[in-house]
C-alpha cells in the first residue's frame, strides 16, 4: 500500500518534470557552448566595480554610467551597494572602482588621498550636478507665509514648528547621519529659538516633508537637490546668512548657509591607471540636476528598475553619452 | 541592533550564567517594599524639580567629547597600517578562503557558473535535493512543506537572492558550529571558562552590529566573507550557550555512574554527556539559524549576496515601494520559518532514534525512491531554461500591490488618528519620564538608579547597576543614554500589556493560539527595515515611531511566552477557582496571571532586550539618542569613535536591566 503510494508520487513528480521540460525554453548546453566560445573575445575592459551608496540618486549615476560601459566597451560590471565610508574603504583592495557621486568628505580625503593619506583614492572631475544644500519648508508654507524664506523672519514663526519632539522650542528636523550638518550650531548661532531634532534617515526626512504638505503642517528641515522628492514635492528653501569662503571651517562657529557643492567623482588610483577604457567614460560623464532627477523619478516614483530606467534615459538621449565618449 | 535577538528563548535567559545567587533569604522588612519604592521614585522626582535642567551632561547630536575621540583615532590607525598588519594579512587570508567557497555555492544554485548561462542546479534540482534531505532527517509532512515554501519563494520573485540567503546562512551557521561546540564543551565542563567567555557572549549579541560593521570590512574585505563574518559574530552565542547548557543539565548521577565505571572525561563526553544533550543541542542550532537570518538585512549594508538588497533597495526608494519591500521581507520569513520547522522535527525524531525506534524497511524504500526522483529532478534543471531559472510570476507583483493598496490606504484615512496617538503619548508618557530620568542631574539619577537595583534585586544587581552607570558614565554618552533608557522602558511597558492581552487570550483559546502563533511567528522574523516607511508615513520620525517599531518587534516573543506561562496553571486550580464562582476576569487576574508570574517576568526581560536590540533602528526613524549615536558612527569616520562610546552604552544599558530583572525575579521565587 505505502510503496504504491511512493511509487504514484515519483511517476507523478517525473511526468510533471516531463511536462515542465517540454514547455521548458532552450537548451542550456547551446548556450553554455556559445559563452565559451565568446569568452575568448570579450573586451579589454574587464570587470568595472560602481560602488551604489544609499541614496536614488547615486543609483541614477552609477546604473547609467554602467550601463554604458556594458553596452560600448563590454565591462564585466558589478554595483555593490554600500554606505560611503565603506566604499572608500573599498578603493584600496580593489573592490570598489569608482564612487560617482560624492558630496565631499572632507575626513575621507584626509584619510586616502595622496598628499596626506595612503593615495588609494583620487578626484576624477565633476558630475556635472549641483548640490544645493540648506533649510526648507514645504511649497504651501512659503505660500501662505510668504516671508518665511528669510531666515530674520523665522524666530516669529518659531512657535508653528513646535511639537512634542523639541522640548517647547521650534523643531528643526535635522538629516540622515550621513550628511555634513551644521544646523545645531547654526541655530545656536543665529539665536534662533528652535531645537535639531534628527530625522534619523533620508527615508524619514522624505516621509515628514510628504506628510507636512500633504496635512498642511507647518516643518522646516535639512534638505537637498539633486533629490528625486524634490519633483513630487518641489520644497521651497529658505535663505540663510550668505555663505561666505571659509564661514563653515570651524563646525562650532558655523552661522552662514551650505555652500554649493559641485559634485566629483572620485575613483581607485590603482583603477585610474589601469587603462580600462572605461575610465574616460567616467572622466567624461557629465550631466545636469534634472537629469538626475529624472532617472531617479523613474526608479523611486515609477518603480523601474535601476536596469531599466538607465537603459531608458539613454535611449533616450544618444546626443549626451556620445558627448561623453567624445 | 536590528537584527534580532531571536536566539534569546527561555534556555538562554533561564541559564544560570554564574554560580545562582546565594540564599540571602528575603528579610523581612518591617515596612512594605512598595513604600520604599515610592519613597525613592518621590525624592527622586523632587530633586528632579528643585535642580532643574543642570548637570545633565547634555551632548548636542553632533558634538564629541575627548574620549570618542580617542576611540575614533584607533580605527584611523587601523587603516592607515593596513598594508602591513599581520593580524589583517591573516584574517584577508581567511576571507579569500570563504569568499571562494561562497562563490563556489553561488555557481551551484544562485549565479550562472561561467560558461554557463544558469547555476549548475537549477530551482527544480535543488526542490528535489532540499524536499529529500527534509524528508530523510524530518519525515513527510515537513518535506512537503519545505518543497511548498521553497515554491513560494521562486513564486514571490527572489529565487536568486534567497538562494544566497541560505548559503550565507548555512555557511555562517556551520562556522558557528565548527567554533562554537568546542567552546561550549569546555564552557559545560569548566566552571571558570564559564565564567570567562558568558560576558563576552553577553557583548556580542548586545553590541549594535552597525557599530562594528565597518571595521570588520577592513579586515574581511567587502565580498561575501564580511556577511559571513558579522553573522557569526551575532548567531554564535546561542549555539555556545544553549549547548554548554544542555551538557550541564546532564544529570550528575549519570556522570558519577560511569566515572565509577571507570570511563575517561574524552570517553564520558563522546558516549554520555554529547548524545544525551544531542536534542538540546538540535535546538541551539535551530537558534543559531534565526540568529543568522535575523542579520539578513543588516550583512546588505555590506553588499552581502541574499534578500537583504532588495530590502534596502526598496527601503531607499521610498514609500512607493513598501509593497515590495514587504514582498522581499516576507521571502525572508518564509526561510526562516522552513528552517524552524524543520530542525525543530529533526531535533525531535533524533530524540526517537537515539531511544531506539529504528525506520523500517518501508522507510528506506521511500528514500531510495524519493532519492532517485531528486537526482532526475537535478538533470532536468540542468539541461532545460524553465526549470533552471525560476519562472516569472505575477504573484510577487501582486502580493506588492495589494501591500501597497493597503498601505496607501492606511496612511491616507488613519493618519488623524495616529497622529493624536503620537502626540498624546509621547507629551503624557515620554516626555515627564524622559525629564524625569535624563532631566535630574547624572548624579540623582544615577543614585535613584542604584537605590531602585539595591531594593528590587539586592547585592548582586546592586554592584552591576554601580559597574554599569559608571561604564556609561565613562563613555561621555550620560544624557543620550538616559534618553534611550527612558524610550526602553516606556516600549517595555507597552508591549508587556499589548503581551498580557495577547497571551491570555491566546491560553484561554485554542482557536486563537493557533490563529496568532503563526502571525506571532512571522512578526517576529519580518525584518523592521520593511515596516519602517510605512509607519514613519503614519506617525512621522521621532521617539514615538522607534518606541512603536521596538513594540512591534518585541510583542511576539513577550505574549508566547505568557500564553505559556498562563496555560501551564494546572487545569485543577482553575477548576476550583471557577467552581468558587469566580468570575473570567478575577480568575485572570486572582489566579491565572500570579501562578504565572515567573513567565511573565521573563516575558518582560526578553521584552526589554528585543526593545533594546533595535534601539539603533529607532535612531533611524527618529528616536534620536545612542540609536541615533550609532548610525552616525556608522556613516561618517569623524564620528566612529562616537558610535562605538554609544554601542558600549547600549551593552552596559542591556547588562543593567538584565541583572536587576534576573536578581529581582530569583528573590522573588
Amino acid at each position: 500500500m505505502k510503496h504504491r503510494k511512493v511509487s504514484a508520487l515519483t511517476g507523478s513528480l517525473a511526468a510533471v518534470a516531463l511536462v515542465l521540460s517540454a514547455c521548458g525554453g532552450g537548451d542550456i548546453a547551446e548556450e553554455e557552448d556559445q559563452n565559451a566560445e565568446q569568452a575568448g573575445e570579450a573586451g579589454d575592459c574587464g570587470d568595472l566595480n560602481l560602488a551604489v551608496n544609499p541614496w536614488v540618486g547615486f543609483e541614477a549615476d552609477a546604473y547609467v554610467v554602467g550601463h554604458v560601459a556594458e553596452e560600448k566597451f563590454g565591462c564585466k560590471v558589478s554595483y555593490p551597494e554600500l554606505a560611503e565610508e565603506v566604499s572608500w574603504q573599498g578603493f584600496g583592495t580593489g573592490e570598489v572602482d569608482v564612487v560617482i557621486e560624492d558630496w565631499g568628505h572632507p575626513d575621507l580625503e584626509k584619510q586616502y588621498f595622496a598628499d596626506s593619506g595612503d593615495g588609494s583614492a583620487m578626484e576624477m572631475g565633476p558630475t556635472g550636478n549641483i548640490g544645493v544644500i540648506g533649510w526648507y519648508v514645504p511649497p504651501w508654507m512659503a505660500e501662505k507665509y510668504p516671508d518665511i524664506t528669510d531666515w530674520e523672519n523665522l524666530s516669529k514663526y518659531a512657535d508653528l514648528f513646535e511639537t512634542p519632539e523639541s522640548g517647547g522650542k521650534g523643531q528643526f528636523l535635522g538629516a540622515d547621519p550621513s550628511y555634513v550638518q551644521f544646523d545645531e550650531a547654526i541655530v545656536a548661532n543665529l539665536d534662533l529659538p528652535f531645537k535639531v531634532v534628527f530625522s534619523g534617515s533620508e527615508a524619514a526626512s522624505i516621509a515628514a516633508f510628504r506628510r507636512a504638505e500633504e496635512e498642511k503642517t507647518p516643518l522646516i528641515g535639512y534638505f537637498y537637490d539633486p533629490q528625486w522628492f524634490m519633483s513630487a514635492v518641489p520644497l521651497v528653501r529658505v535663505n540663510l546668512p550668505a555663505h561666505t569662503d571659509g564661514c563653515q571651517d570651524d563646525a562650532k562657529s558655523v552661522a552662514c548657509d551650505y555652500p554649493e557643492t559641485e559634485l566629483k567623482k572620485i575613483v581607485s588610483t590603482e583603477w585610474a591607471e589601469s587603462g580600462s577604457p572605461a575610465t574616460d567614460l567616467v572622466k567624461g560623464f557629465s550631466w545636469t540636476n534634472d537629469d538626475q532627477n529624472l532617472v531617479a523619478k523613474y526608479i523611486a516614483e515609477d518603480g523601474m528598475s535601476a536596469e531599466d530606467a538607465a537603459a531608458k534615459w539613454v535611449d533616450e538621449n544618444p546626443d549626451k553619452v556620445e558627448a561623453w565618449l567624445s | 541592533m536590528s537584527a534580532a535577538t531571536v536566539e534569546r528563548k527561555p534556555e538562554t535567559a533561564a541559564d544560570p550564567g554564574g554560580a545562582p545567587a546565594p540564599d540571602e533569604a528575603v528579610p523581612r522588612r518591617r515596612v512594605p517594599l512598595w513604600w520604599w519604592l515610592a519613597g525613592v521614585l518621590g525624592a527622586w522626582v523632587v530633586l528632579s524639580i528643585v535642580l532643574g535642567d543642570r548637570w545633565t551632561l547634555y551632548l548636542p547630536g553632533q558634538g564629541t567629547r575627548g574620549i570618542h575621540e580617542t576611540l575614533g583615532d584607533f580605527r584611523r590607525d587601523l587603516i592607515a597600517g593596513r598594508d602591513d598588519n599581520p593580524v589583517m594579512q591573516a584574517v584577508g587570508a581567511l576571507s579569500d578562503l570563504f569568499n571562494t567557497v561562497v562563490e563556489w555555492l553561488q555557481g551551484l544554485v544562485s549565479q550562472a557558473a561561467f560558461p554557463r548561462p544558469v547555476p549548475q542546479i537549477g530551482w527544480l534540482g535543488v526542490i528535489g535535493i532540499a524536499g529529500w534531505v527534509s524528508l530523510a532527517v524530518a519525515g513527510w509532512k515537513h518535506a512537503l512543506g519545505v518543497v511548498a515554501g521553497l515554491g513560494a519563494i521562486g513564486l514571490l520573485g527572489y529565487w536568486p537572492e534567497a538562494m544566497d540567503t541560505l548559503i550565507i546562512t548555512f555557511f555562517s551557521v556551520a562556522i558557528c558550529l565548527l567554533v562554537g561546540l568546542p567552546i561550549a564543551v569546555l564552557m559545560g565542563t569548566n566552571r571558570r571558562v564559564n565564567a570567562i567567555v558568558t560576558p563576552v557572549l553577553d557583548v556580542m549579541q548586545t553590541m549594535p552590529s552597525f557599530v562594528y560593521l565597518a571595521p570588520m570590512a577592513l579586515f574581511f574585505s567587502l565580498g561575501p566573507a564580511i556577511a559571513v563574518a558579522v553573522t557569526v559574530v551575532y548567531a554564535m552565542p546561542p549555539a555556545i550557550r544553549i549547548s554548554a547548557h544542555a551538557l550541564r543539565a546532564v544529570s550528575p548521577t549519570t556522570i558519577e555512574a560511569t566515572t565509577s565505571m571507570g570511563q575517561t572525561a574524552g570517553q564520558r563526553l563522546r558516549k554520555v554527556q554529547l548524545p544525551m544533550a544531542r536534542r538540546t543541542i538540535i535546538i541551539g542550532v535551530n537558534q543559531t539559524m534565526m540568529a543568522a537570518l535575523s542579520m539578513v538585512v543588516i550583512a546588505g549594508f555590506v553588499n552581502s549576496p541574499g534578500l537583504g538588497i532588495p530590502v534596502l533597495r526598496a527601503l531607499r526608494a521610498g514609500d512607493n515601494q513598501v509593497g515590495v519591500a514587504f514582498v522581499a521581507g516576507l521571502s525572508i520569513v518564509v526561510v526562516a520559518i522552513v528552517l524552524d520547522r524543520v530542525t525543530t522535527a529533526a531535533s525531535e525524531r533524533s530524540e526517537l532514534a537515539a531511544r531506539g525506534a529504528a525506520p523500517g524497511r518501508g522507510r528506506w524504500i521511500l528514500l531510495g525512491v524519493v532519492g532517485i526522483a531528486a537526482v532526475v529532478m537535478v538533470y532536468l534543471s540542468r539541461t532545460y531554461f524553465s526549470l533552471a531559472t525560476f519562472p516569472e510570476s505575477e504573484v510577487g507583483p501582486r502580493v506588492a500591490d495589494a501591500v501597497q493598496s493597503a498601505a496607501d490606504w492606511a496612511n491616507d484615512h488613519l493618519r488623524g488618528v495616529t497622529t493624536f496617538v503620537q502626540e498624546t503619548t509621547t507629551t503624557l508618557f515620554i516626555n515627564p519620564l524622559q525629564d524625569l530620568v535624563a532631566g535630574s542631574p547624572w548624579f540623582v539619577t544615577g543614585a535613584a538608579l542604584v537605590l531602585l537595583a539595591q531594593l528590587l534585586g539586592g547585592w548582586r544587581a546592586t554592584l552591576s547597576t554601580v559597574v554599569c552607570v559608571g561604564g556609561i558614565l565613562a563613555t561621555g554618552l550620560w544624557y543620550d543614554a538616559m534618553v534611550t533608557l527612558t524610550s526602553v522602558l516606556v516600549a517595555t511597558v507597552f508591549v508587556m500589556v499589548v503581551a498580557l492581552v495577547l497571551g491570555v487570550w491566546m491560553a484561554r483559546r485554542r482557536g486563537v493560539d493557533r490563529v496568532l502563533r503563526p502571525v506571532l511567528d512571522a512578526a517576529q522574523v519580518m525584518p523592521s527595515f520593511v515596516y519602517l516607511i510605512p509607519v514613519l508615513g503614519l506617525f512621522g520620525p521621532g521617539r514615538f515611531t522607534a518606541i512603536f517599531a521596538a513594540v512591534v518587534y518585541a510583542v511576539p516573543v513577550a505574549a508566547k511566552l505568557v500564553a505559556d506561562g498562563v496555560r501551564q496553571v494546572s487545569p485543577t486550580t482553575v477548576e476550583a477557582a471557577t467552581a468558587a464562582g469566580s468570575t473570567a476576569f478575577q480568575l485572570i487576574t486572582k489566579v491565572q496571571l500570579p501562578m504565572a508570574r515567573g513567565h511573565l517576568v521573563l516575558a518582560a526581560n526578553q521584552g526589554l532586550l528585543y526593545v533594546l536590540s533595535i534601539v539603533v533602528i529607532g535612531g533611524l526613524v527618529g528616536g534620536g539618542a545612542l540609536g541615533y549615536d550609532v548610525a552616525l558612527g556608522f556613516s561618517r569616520s569623524e564620528f566612529f569613535g562616537k558610535g562605538l562610546a554609544a554601542g558600549i552604552a547600549i551593552v552596559l544599558l542591556g547588562v543593567m536591566v538584565d541583572r536587576v530583572a534576573k536578581q529581582a525575579a530569583e528573590r522573588r521565587r
